[in-house]
């Protein structure tokens, strides 16, 4: 019995330590039923540590404002734009069922360009190389709307980005932005996000900082918004200078975020505070 | 962005049952509290008066404040007593009125 | 500091904007109340919209969090004990919101075919403060609940 125990712990204990990196998250676990399904591991998305009120919004899709953007995603799906007379549905079909899991990739390593794109960028090099329409603009409905219909269809499947072979080098440069400190606060992302998560920052409940949610609906701002202008929201907080959204720097960003949630099932549209 | 709404109406009840109403709208609800990049107030443009009708009788009504939360939702309950059309109606500052509709069965 | 002088300094700082804002929570963190400036505003809309009836406890109630993660979308929902029938039943329900730059949130009418008396909806706080939900009935009677919310400004969500 004692044996039983003792191997028990040791194992426990081992599993534990192989688990510990200084890169991977390591909070307590909520023990609410309900948020099972966002607690994978050591991973928690942020709806885990929303209040109950802001989760009754994302639990029914009616409540859900995001659905206004991602309904109006589906509708511009099949519409066909740009001189080549093409639509999102001439190439692709169904999204339900050409676009399942693919949203859980992003950002992925695109050849042509020789760097990471990500969704958005990947949406718009489908208009303007096959479509032949003009590019939306970074956080315009338009965009928002599409990225957020297509990631939808990841829902529940576990996010999963590639970080090796031609990605490597860009995922290195989006870890070493993640620990670098900058601004007029001089914090990283990981004082907040690794070192800090589950602590309270004044009354801001700190969280493992996950971009599986996203675009999310933002209580604060009203509207469907992209990981970008939450990065840039970030960086604004910590009064340094943000970059702008679909800068490079922040596409290697947001695979070594998404990486660092590899596993947690896609929530977009989610809703946070 | 024209204002898209969508309502939640279940599609049959019993005569006499109370139903529960789902109803969100999208806008912005500008308060014409807050100022631009260049410091000039940005005018009030919100939606402030919404009306439900039950087979053209006014069941429900609300006015709106621009203390409302952009895309504006709301839930109420109304008794089913026929068969028939349910309506709404979210009228703005400007006038413009934004309408939804549901058929609903009772038996 | 007087009410006059705390009620001034909250209005710079809205202002001043978002150094403003920081500088606010700053002072709420040092423990200074928030300002009341607008409850003599509410109580004016209140008289507006329910006249002198006495104002009663009872029969409604407010279910607010007791922490706004961010004051932009606030849910709040309001339930008011009544048959409504004919005879009896809520003809109204107004929501106040003491400390906001404008104290009127919204104002329900209801009937008997409304067969229950309650709402939910989202709103937009300013500030910590108090809010007050007031039901009219058919005969008159005026019945209030408030409850205290608080609303943290300058954090990440904020």
């Amino acid at each position: 019995m004692k044996r039983a125990v003792l191997t028990a712990t040791l194992i426990g204990a081992a599993a534990w330590l192989a688990a510990c990196t200084d890169e991977q998250p390591a909070s307590g676990h909520p023990t609410d039923p309900k948020m099972a399904k966002y607690v994978v591991g050591k991973l928690r998305t942020g709806y885990t540590y929303a209040e109950p009120e802001t989760r009754a919004i994302q639990d029914d899709d009616f409540n859900n404002p995001s659905f206004f953007w991602v309904d109006r995603g589906k509708e511009i799906w099949s519409k066909a734009e740009g001189t080549a007379g093409k639509s999102c549905a001439s190439c692709h079909g169904e999204a339900e069922k050409s676009m399942k899991g693919v949203g859980a990739t992003y950002p992925k390593y695109f050849a042509p360009k020789g760097k990471l794109v990500n969704l958005e960028q990947r949406i718009n090099i489908c208009r303007t190389e096959q479509m032949k329409a003009p590019e939306w603009k970074y956080e315009s409905t338009e965009l928002l709307a599409m990225t957020g219909y297509v990631k939808m269809q990841s829902r529940d499947l576990p996010v999963n980005v590639a970080i090796d072979g031609p990605a490597a080098p860009f995922f290195e440069k989006g870890k070493a932005f993640y620990y670098e400190r900058r601004g007029l606060n001089d914090l990283a992302c990981k004082h907040c996000h690794v070192d800090n998560e589950g602590n309270y920052i004044r009354a801001e409940l700190l969280s493992q900082g996950q971009s599986n949610g996203f675009p999310t609906y933002r209580l604060k701002w009203q509207k469907f918004g992209s990981l970008h202008r939450r990065m840039a929201g970030c960086n604004e907080e910590i009064r340094a200078e943000p970059f702008p959204m679909g800068s490079d720097e922040y596409v290697n960003l947001e695979l070594y975020v998404a990486w660092r949630g590899n596993g947690l099932p896609v929530e977009t549209p989610s809703v946070r505070k | 962005m024209a204002a898209s709404a969508k309502v939640r109406v279940p599609a049959t009840a019993k005569k006499g049952e109370v139903i529960e109403i789902k109803t969100q709208v999208q806008h912005e609800m500008e308060s014409g509290q807050r100022k631009d990049a260049a410091g000039k107030a940005i005018p009030r443009q919100i939606i402030n008066k919404f009306v439900c009708k039950y087979n053209g009788a006014e069941v429900f009504a609300s006015d709106w404040h621009p203390a409302i939360s952009a895309n504006p939702y709301l839930s109420f309950f109304i008794t089913a007593t026929e068969s028939g059309k349910i309506e709404f109606f979210w009228t703005d500052d400007k006038g413009e009125v934004t309408k939804a509709e549901a058929e609903i069965k009772v038996s | 500091m007087t009410d006059l002088a705390r009620d001034m300094d909250r209005r710079t700082l809205i202002k001043v904007g978002g150094a403003g804002a920081l500088a606010l929570a700053g002072l709420a963190a040092l423990g200074a109340r928030p300002a009341r400036a607008a409850a003599a505003d509410s109580e004016a809309a209140v008289k507006k919209l329910v006249g002198n009836a006495p104002i009663k406890d009872g029969k409604i109630t407010l279910k607010l969090p007791q922490i706004a993660e961010n004051g932009n979308t606030v849910p709040f929902s309001v339930v008011v004990d009544s048959p409504m029938t004919e005879k009896d039943y809520v003809k109204a329900i107004h929501v106040f919101a003491d400390g906001n730059p404008s104290p009127g949130v919204a104002s329900f009418t209801l009937t008997p075919r409304s067969g229950k008396a309650e709402i939910s909806m989202r709103m937009r706080l300013a500030q910590t403060q108090d809010i007050r939900a007031i039901a009219v009935m058919s005969d008159g009677q005026v019945f209030m609940a408030k409850q205290e919310i608080k609303v943290t400004i300058g954090g990440c969500g904020g």
